[in-house]
């Protein structure tokens, strides 16, 4: 569709829409797994994010997009309390993970980092072997003899897609890899623990457009297995790729809804005007 | 509110406690780092004191330094130890920015890192082996040259004749100014010419741009925007040469008789209480301890003064 | 064609280029003059030690130990005290200034605490060793009954290795990528074990590169000894008793006048700086390897 005749089909829908979805709270298709209730987030003096409530489904992908500075790393930072170790920065409200409120400060880390992995924008193999880069977090929280080891390294690494082209290779160093190998590298290190969510923060920002494609493939298929929150500054990687999509600003949560339907027909003029580009 | 159905596992707590154990060894370990430098402070004035508490201030004005009265003046080693310092940075000073200014910008392109880095390599090289140099080498030199030839023209001109007159021994604090000097040059010259190379390209290139001569880039354009950092190279290599040794103990003639004159045998601090600690008494050795004490404290003031201004560029560079 | 005419203004404006140029070459030759005298005398001591020191240089050396005035002899006990305080003071100073480091960038990085501890380190760097010397034998030498013993020298050498790998550690540490730190932590490995397992492993070629640069600076150094080991004319093994080291040899055969001992003491100052080379030459070719893999 071009530009001019998707915003008269947007006009027309939104007059038709606007009384149907309410609020952020959605209906979807598949059960809650993480809720963030009156979620607020400060570094030092600054809110940087105000008042979240969001609904994630269990086994699809939802996306959090916005214009740099919006908050929606720093959300995303939040769901694994990775945050907690710097100092002067603050969380207060709710993230419910399976109904338990991992803010509480009860709740213990170890079933917290189990439960939710994270990949980042910087592929980092650690300085090890391909194996032991994998098998690190396992080592840590599991006592496997070498053969239970070997087969989740190696389901690890048919997961992020990357067996084939390192099952030679697993005693060589991590860093010989490429940039797209390294990244998928750092994924099946997180999905070696079998997290059930798993977060990316902007994946392939570093990577390029071929690395980038193989990725989003991989995310298709890892969302039978996980539930997925992606953070991009890729609008259209994230229509791509994502079931549903969060759109931030200025540490509001804008809207939140389908994929399909954020991008064909928003109900906030914010988000019509991110989305086709009046700024960004 | 709904609470934590699971207990916490056992490896949390252990991980916990592991991890608080971890943080307080390595705390240990960085107090230990400032309790060395009070420790080295105080265990000096400790076991100086007593010649502290007899001596006053005198032992910082008197000339009088007598160990086998026990009485002790320590104001020729402290002006041996300022002088030569001060004749060390006024040769120093301007021959390493004049290095840093060739290597950075005159030398042609395919010479600079080697000459760079073999200027960094002798920064490396023992004291001891300059001042082995100054005493077979360069006291000769002084002795039958330029001293002879300074006393008689400069000796006798008013008010700073006094500085040049002497003997030709060949050793003094002229001599040892000189040594310290060649000695502090790679030092200072790879501190300045690593700050020039830190001035973005873009800055030069603008000026160049505009006509400025390499001369002119260099002199109102990297140095102030270097200032900072290059004050700070200088103290760091003042704080050297206060506090040198080795270098200094071969050229400085080891007279502890007041003299003004930069050609007669004189002391340093280092310098006297590496020639004497060996031999002396303990009532000597308490006075000389107080010595390193002051010593200490000089080179602490320089120091600290060089940091402040090294961070200062650091902020300017965005830096924490 | 138009004769080109020259207003007044063109020939002010040539007058203070002309003066311009003049106070630029004046000053490259001023540049280039310094440059000579600097790397001339540099050069005159190099070749005098090289001169000096080769003349005398002979397996004698290694075999046979100090000699009294006038008579033959070598390096021997020196060499052996030298090589053994260095390695010690390497062995203390190294783990303690590699935790400190640790603390630093880890632990103590934006805290105020960590900023004191940086600025003490620095001015430790810088010290000039007498002082530490000194430090040791009113601390340790004086407060034992006042025996010199090879721990006191390698006690020393400890202190001046301590702040450079302290600081070689920090910056090394803090160079490692943030969200290797991050990605390891969120896998539920505590931070020990995430120190200890994968950020030492990206640092320390770094590290290595700062305990040599560490140890070529010790293995020159004379005054700390002059307090601690006091030196030893025979051999020994004895980490107890006082021990000889090349500098202290050196520092005693230098400006005494007798000539065998001077020839001694000029192979050993050569050796000493050869040794300093090697090692420093090592460092920076790790250092130079280590970034070209990390960028």
């Amino acid at each position: 569709m071009t530009h001019l005749t998707r915003i008269d089909a947007m006009n027309d829908a939104r007059l038709a829409v606007a009384a149907s979805v309410r609020d952020a709270i959605l209906p979807t298709d598949a059960p809650v797994k993480i809720a963030a209730r009156d979620l607020n987030f400060w570094y030092d003096r600054f809110h940087a994010v105000k008042h979240i409530n969001l609904e994630v489904p269990e086994k699809r992908v939802t996306a959090l997009i916005g214009p740099s500075g919006c908050g929606k790393s720093t959300l995303l930072r939040v769901f694994n309390r990775i945050y907690a170790l710097y100092p002067k920065l603050e969380a207060k409200g709710e993230v419910l993970l399976d109904g338990e409120n991992i803010l509480d400060p009860k709740y213990p880390m170890n079933r917290l980092r189990s439960k939710v992995g994270m990949v980042f924008q910087k592929p980092v193999p650690f300085p090890m072997t391909i194996y032991e880069n994998v098998a690190y977090g396992i080592r840590h929280h599991e006592k496997l003899n070498k053969a239970d080891l070997d087969a989740r390294v190696e389901l690890a690494l048919r997961q992020a897609a990357l067996w084939d082209e390192v099952k030679d290779k697993l005693k060589e160093s991590g860093l010989g890899l490429s940039g797209g190998q390294q990244q998928r590298l750092c994924i099946a290190r997180a999905v070696a623990l079998k997290p059930d969510v798993l977060l990316l923060d902007e994946p392939t920002s570093a990577l390029d457009p071929i690395s980038t494609s193989r990725i989003e493939q991989l995310v298709e298929e890892l969302k039978r297995d996980f539930t997925i929150m992606i953070v991009t500054h890729n609008m259209q990687q994230a229509a791509r790729v994502s079931d549903y999509t969060a759109f931030m600003y200025l540490g509001d949560l804008v809207e939140h809804g389908a994929t399909e339907q954020i991008f064909s027909n928003p109900v906030k003029q914010q988000t019509e005007d991110y989305i086709t580009g009046r700024f960004g | 509110m709904n609470a934590i159905a699971l207990p916490v596992s056992e490896r949390d707590i252990a991980d916990t406690r592991h991890d608080t154990l971890f943080r307080w060894l390595l705390g240990a370990t960085a107090v230990f780092v400032l309790v060395t430098l009070a420790g080295a402070a105080l265990s000096m004035l400790w076991g100086g004191r007593s010649v502290l508490a007899s001596e006053g201030l005198d032992f910082f004005f008197s000339a009088d330094w007598n160990p086998v009265e026990n009485k002790y003046g320590a104001l020729v080693p402290i002006y041996g130890t300022v002088v030569t310092a001060i004749i060390a940075m006024l040769i120093a000073v301007p021959v390493s920015f004049g290095i840093a200014f060739f290597l950075t910008e005159v030398a042609p392109r395919w010479m600079r890192t080697p000459v760079g880095t073999a200027i960094e390599l002798l920064a490396g090289v023992p004291s001891i082996i300059y001042g082995m140099w100054g005493f077979f080498v360069l006291m000769p030199v002084m002795r039958e040259h330029l001293i002879p030839w300074l006393d008689s023209h400069v000796g006798t001109l008013p008010v700073i004749g006094k500085l040049f007159q002497g003997p030709p021994i060949g050793a003094g604090m002229l001599t040892s100014g000189i040594v310290l000097s060649i000695m502090v040059i790679p030092f200072i010259s790879s501190v300045m010419r690593e700050v020039f190379l830190t001035v973005p390209s873009r800055l030069k290139e603008s000026a160049y741009a505009l006509g400025a001569t390499k001369w002119e880039v260099s002199w109102d354009i990297v140095l102030p925007y270097t200032r900072s950092a290059v004050i700070g190279g200088v103290f760091l290599g003042l704080g050297r040469a206060l506090g040198e040794t080795m270098a200094v103990a071969f050229v400085i003639g080891n007279s502890v008789n007041f003299t003004a004159s930069l050609l007669e045998p004189s002391t340093t601090i280092a310098a006297l209480i590496a020639n004497d600690f060996g031999e002396a008494t303990e009532e000597y050795r308490a006075a000389l301890l107080l010595l390193g004490f002051v010593l200490f404290i000089v080179t602490f003031v320089v120091l600290a003064i060089a940091r402040l201004m090294l961070a200062n560029l650091s902020r300017k560079e965005g830096n924490r | 064609m138009n004769a080109i005419v020259m207003t007044p203004r063109d020939i002010a404006a040539a007058r203070l280029y002309r003066r311009r140029r003049l106070v630029n070459i004046f000053a490259i030759g001023l540049a280039c003059a310094a440059a000579v005298f600097g790397l001339a005398f540099l050069g005159w001591i190099l070749w005098t030690l090289l001169s000096k020191g080769l003349a005398h240089l002979s397996l004698s050396l290694f075999t046979q130990d100090q000699p009294p005035p006038l008579e033959a002899g070598g390096l021997r006990n020196a060499i052996v005290g030298s090589l053994m305080m260095c390695g010690m003071g390497v062995a203390i100073g190294t783990p303690l200034g590699i935790a400190a480091g640790t603390w630093l960038a880890e632990v103590g990085n934006h805290r105020k605490l960590g900023t004191v501890v940086r600025f003490v380190n620095d001015i430790l760097l810088s010290a000039p060793s007498i002082v530490l010397g000194l430090f040791v034998y009113a601390a340790f030498v004086m407060q034992t009954g006042g025996n010199f013993s090879a721990i006191g020298g390698a006690l020393a050498l400890a202190f001046i290795v301590l702040p450079v790998v302290v600081r070689t550690t920090d910056e090394m540490l803090r160079l490692v990528p943030v969200q290797m730190r991050e990605a390891a932590l969120s896998l539920g490995v505590p931070q020990w074990k995430v120190t200890m397992q994968v950020l030492y492993r990206s640092a320390l070629p770094g590290i290595v590169t700062g305990v040599l640069l560490a140890l070529a600076r010790i293995s020159g150094e004379t005054a700390p000894l002059l307090f601690t080991a006091f030196g030893n004319e025979f051999f020994s093994l004895d980490v107890t008793g006082a021990m000889s080291a090349v500098p202290l040899v050196m520092y005693k055969f230098a400006g005494s006048g007798y000539e065998n001992w001077e020839h001694l003491a000029w192979a050993g100052a050569l050796l000493v700086t050869l040794f300093v080379l090697a090692v420093s030459l090592v460092a920076r070719t790790l250092l130079l390897r280590n970034k070209i893999s990390n960028d």
